[in-house]
């Protein structure tokens, strides 16, 4: 009998734990915090500076949509997730979204029932190796052992690359970025491979930069982007719109300096709606009306978080290349803001 | 005279189930079993439930699909193209490698050190001691990380044994190459081989059998056989004379004569290892992470069993020592002969749980890069199929079949070596 209660008193509070998910913007105003997922480790794109705080690119995607949702840009508890533990953290629940340059693939879209919201970096994967080697192409690296982080899709890449040219290698799995700058390093391997990105925000840490070049080869497409878990499609349009709210601040000029100065209203329909002074955008994604506009004060528009994390100016030293506005040649283009 | 009378027949009432105490404690196991599989069952409903809703029916489909990726150390051949279930075969026999290498170099270890802690010189009984409580008290993972660490860091890249002047030389006559990529090793070749069987067709668990190595197999049986029956023939002769003839070159003889002749005949040659390019080719590579999984986990294991083996000496009285040497025996033979025999009983029992343990443990070798079954289907296939609780539970399959199998033979052996008792 007594049993019986017990377990008639689990079944309701599955359910009710159930049904409590579904609506994630409400469990992160509840919570007052929102749990982004990110690398363990990444210079430039997540990774804790001397004073323990979170700093990179992906962390100020986490910190706009933090402040979209919540108005603070600090309210993020960020959750270091590695290569292999990242999708489980996500489809249970732990993360309500993972910023972590992941690849968009039809597979992680569709099968591991995932939905990204955008690319926020168009990146491909590349080699590094020292300069005293003497290799300039991916296709003379036959024999090579080659350093990969395990779970990742620069794994499968790789083995096709190699396949497809013909050539053999050597892979050594390893968990985390750093672990692979170790052996990298200590010559366990010749090649270090993963996005184009990575390398260079790993090569930027080394002792000696100059010494390691990245070959022009790069094998593949990796759009890197945030993502969030099938069936709350309001959580998946807040992320989504987010991100293009930075993208479309930089395009039509509106910067962290000046946001203050055009949310007053401007002459641009477009900037009015954006900021929140025209129209209920806020309102039709159940967020305040200035949603975007604290998204973008957290930490300026695409362009200034680019280039305060990974710009030409920083250590990582990474051009716009494909990541510069449509307008500027580049492919990004954010949908517009009606 | 008296009568028996029977007592008066009960009939079974149903309140008995609860008042009589005789089934009293009957009637609360089994409700507390129907409660218990109650509750598996309502587990495995919602779990099962839950992943509908995700969408993610629990299916094994997937195994069939190309792997896509490379696994490094390899027994059996494998490309990116082979099935899960491929890359999950070879990942459960690069497990059983470290295994069976890792408990047997842990029970020598062990052995050793149990025997040694015993001693009676002061200095060796020491550092013995020293050796076990460092191992035993540090995390395996710790060790595990260190000797990779040690192995990366302290020796040598191949490119240090390049140009004319190399900072590094090959070891052993040049036959052996220590670099931090692993060691390489003389590998055996054979000139006029007999080829291959190839067993399984096309399936994921196909394997080739080398000749060869049949061939050296059937005349080491037969010349081990042999070596029986003269050692035979030389007990039947001594009992039947008292005089026992020498037979140890002709033991000599058999055993080696044979194994030459079908050695040259297969035109047997040594392959060694040669820097080419970025790496050595040529020569068996024992890739570090091997090495290190390999050293760490039984240098670890061997403390535990170090403790077992002196428990197991310690167990056994002092009388018997005292009538060993009384009866003249040397105190390495006494050790031998008498006193590890008899620890044997005590000593395989908890043996048992160490190789289990061991065996458990090689699944931390995704932190060296091991492609062991947790780095292949637990590691690289979960993470790119999606397909979390299929692989963990076929894991735990493996898991429980090695370690049942493991028992299973232990248990075997530990019921030869027990006392019979009269």
């Amino acid at each position: 009998m007594k049993k019986s209660v017990i377990l008639g008193m689990a079944t309701v509070a599955g359910l009710a734990a159930g049904a409590a998910a579904a609506g994630t913007v409400d469990d992160i105003k509840a919570r007052g915090k929102l749990n982004c997922g990110v690398t363990t480790g990444l210079v430039g794109f997540a990774a804790p500076d001397a004073n323990g705080e979170w700093k990179g690119f992906d962390v100020s995607l986490c910190r706009a949509v933090a402040a979209a949702v919540l108005g603070d840009a600090s309210a993020v508890e960020f959750v270091p997730t590695t290569g292999k533990t990242r999708f489980t953290a996500l489809a249970s629940g732990e993360i309500d979204m993972l910023a972590r340059n992941t690849t968009w693939t039809f597979s992680r879209d569709v099968d591991l029932k995932f939905e990204f919201t955008g690319v926020n970096y168009y990146d491909g994967q590349g080699f590094m190796v020292p300069k005293a080697l003497g290799v300039t192409s991916a296709k003379e690296l036959d024999g090579a052992t080659v350093c990969i982080q395990t779970g990742t899709t620069t794994e499968l890449n790789l083995a096709d690359f190699f396949r497809s040219n013909n050539i053999s290698y050597e892979p050594v799995p390893i968990e985390t970025n750093a672990e692979a700058q170790q052996q990298y390093l200590a010559g366990a391997c010749d090649v270090y491979t993963t996005d184009a990105s990575g390398l260079a925000a790993t090569r930027a840490t080394f002792e000696d930069p100059s010494a390691h070049v990245l070959l022009p080869e790069i094998i593949s497409k990796e759009p890197l982007g945030p993502l969030v878990r099938h069936g709350d499609h309001e959580w998946g349009d807040v992320v989504r719109w987010t991100l293009n709210a930075l993208v479309s601040a930089e395009e039509l000029g509106v910067t962290s300096a000046n946001i203050d100065e055009m949310s007053a209203g401007t002459d641009n329909p477009e900037v009015n709606r954006l900021l929140g002074t025209e129209g209920t955008l806020g309102e039709m994604l159940g967020l305040d009306a200035n949603w975007a506009a604290n998204a973008i004060k957290a930490g300026g528009n695409y362009g200034e978080i680019f280039a305060t994390n990974i710009g030409e100016e920083t250590p990582i030293g990474l051009a716009r290349g494909l990541n510069a506005q449509w307008t500027d040649g580049g492919l990004l283009y954010s949908p517009p803001f009606r | 005279m008296t009568t028996l009378t029977d007592p008066p027949k009960e009939h079974f009432r149903l309140s008995m189930l609860l008042y009589d105490t005789r089934y009293r404690s009957a009637t609360i196991q089994v409700i507390a079993l129907i409660g218990f599989m109650l509750l598996a069952a309502w587990i495995i409903s919602n779990t099962i439930q839950n992943l509908e809703a995700l969408g993610k029916p629990v299916e094994f489909g997937f195994f069939g699909e190309p792997a896509s990726y490379d696994i490094n150390q390899r027994l059996l051949e494998y490309t990116s193209r082979d099935s899960h279930l491929r890359a999950a075969f070879i990942g459960l026999l690069n497990t059983l490698v470290v295994a069976v290498l890792g408990c047997i170099t842990a029970t020598i270890v062990g052995v050793l050190v149990g025997v040694l802690r015993l001693s009676n010189n002061w200095l060796v009984a020491r550092i013995m001691t020293v050796y076990v409580e460092m191992f035993r008290n540090v995390p395996v993972l710790l060790w595990i990380v260190l000797a990779m660490a040690i192995l990366i860091e302290g020796l040598p890249a191949p490119n240090a044994f390049r140009g004319d002047n190399p900072t590094a030389t090959m070891d052993l006559f040049n036959s052996v190459a220590v670099t931090n990529r692993g060691v390489y090793i003389p590998e055996f070749l054979f000139s006029r081989g007999l080829g291959d069987i190839h067993l399984f067709g096309a399936s994921s668990i196909r394997f080739n059998v080398s000749l060869d190595l049949v061939a050296f197999l059937v005349v080491l049986g037969g010349s081990i056989f042999a070596m029986r029956k003269i050692s035979g023939w030389a007990a039947a002769k001594q009992e039947a004379t008292g005089d026992r003839p020498t037979i140890w070159h002709i033991q000599l003889g058999v055993l080696f004569v044979p194994m030459i002749i079908l050695l040259t005949v297969l035109g047997f040659h040594l392959g060694y290892p040669e820097l080419k390019g970025f790496n050595f080719k040529g020569g068996t590579h024992m890739r570090n992470s091997l090495i290190a999984l390999w050293l760490a986990l039984s240098l670890y294991t061997a403390a535990f069993i170090a403790e077992i083996v002196r428990a197991g000496i310690l167990a056994i009285s002092k009388g018997q020592t005292e009538a060993a040497s009384a009866l003249g025996l040397r105190p390495g033979r006494t050790m031998r002969l008498v006193i590890l025999p008899q620890a044997l009983r005590v000593i395989i029992p908890p043996m048992i749980s160490n190789y289990l343990n061991l065996t458990k443990n090689s699944s931390l070798a995704i932190a060296v890069g091991y492609m062991d079954i947790t780095g292949t289907l637990g590691g690289i296939t979960m993470n790119q199929t999606g397909r979390e609780l299929e692989c963990v539970l076929l894991l735990m399959l493996v898991y429980l079949c090695i370690s049942l199998s493991i028992s299973a033979v232990m248990n075997w052996y530990n019921n030869r070596v027990k006392l019979v008792e009269r």
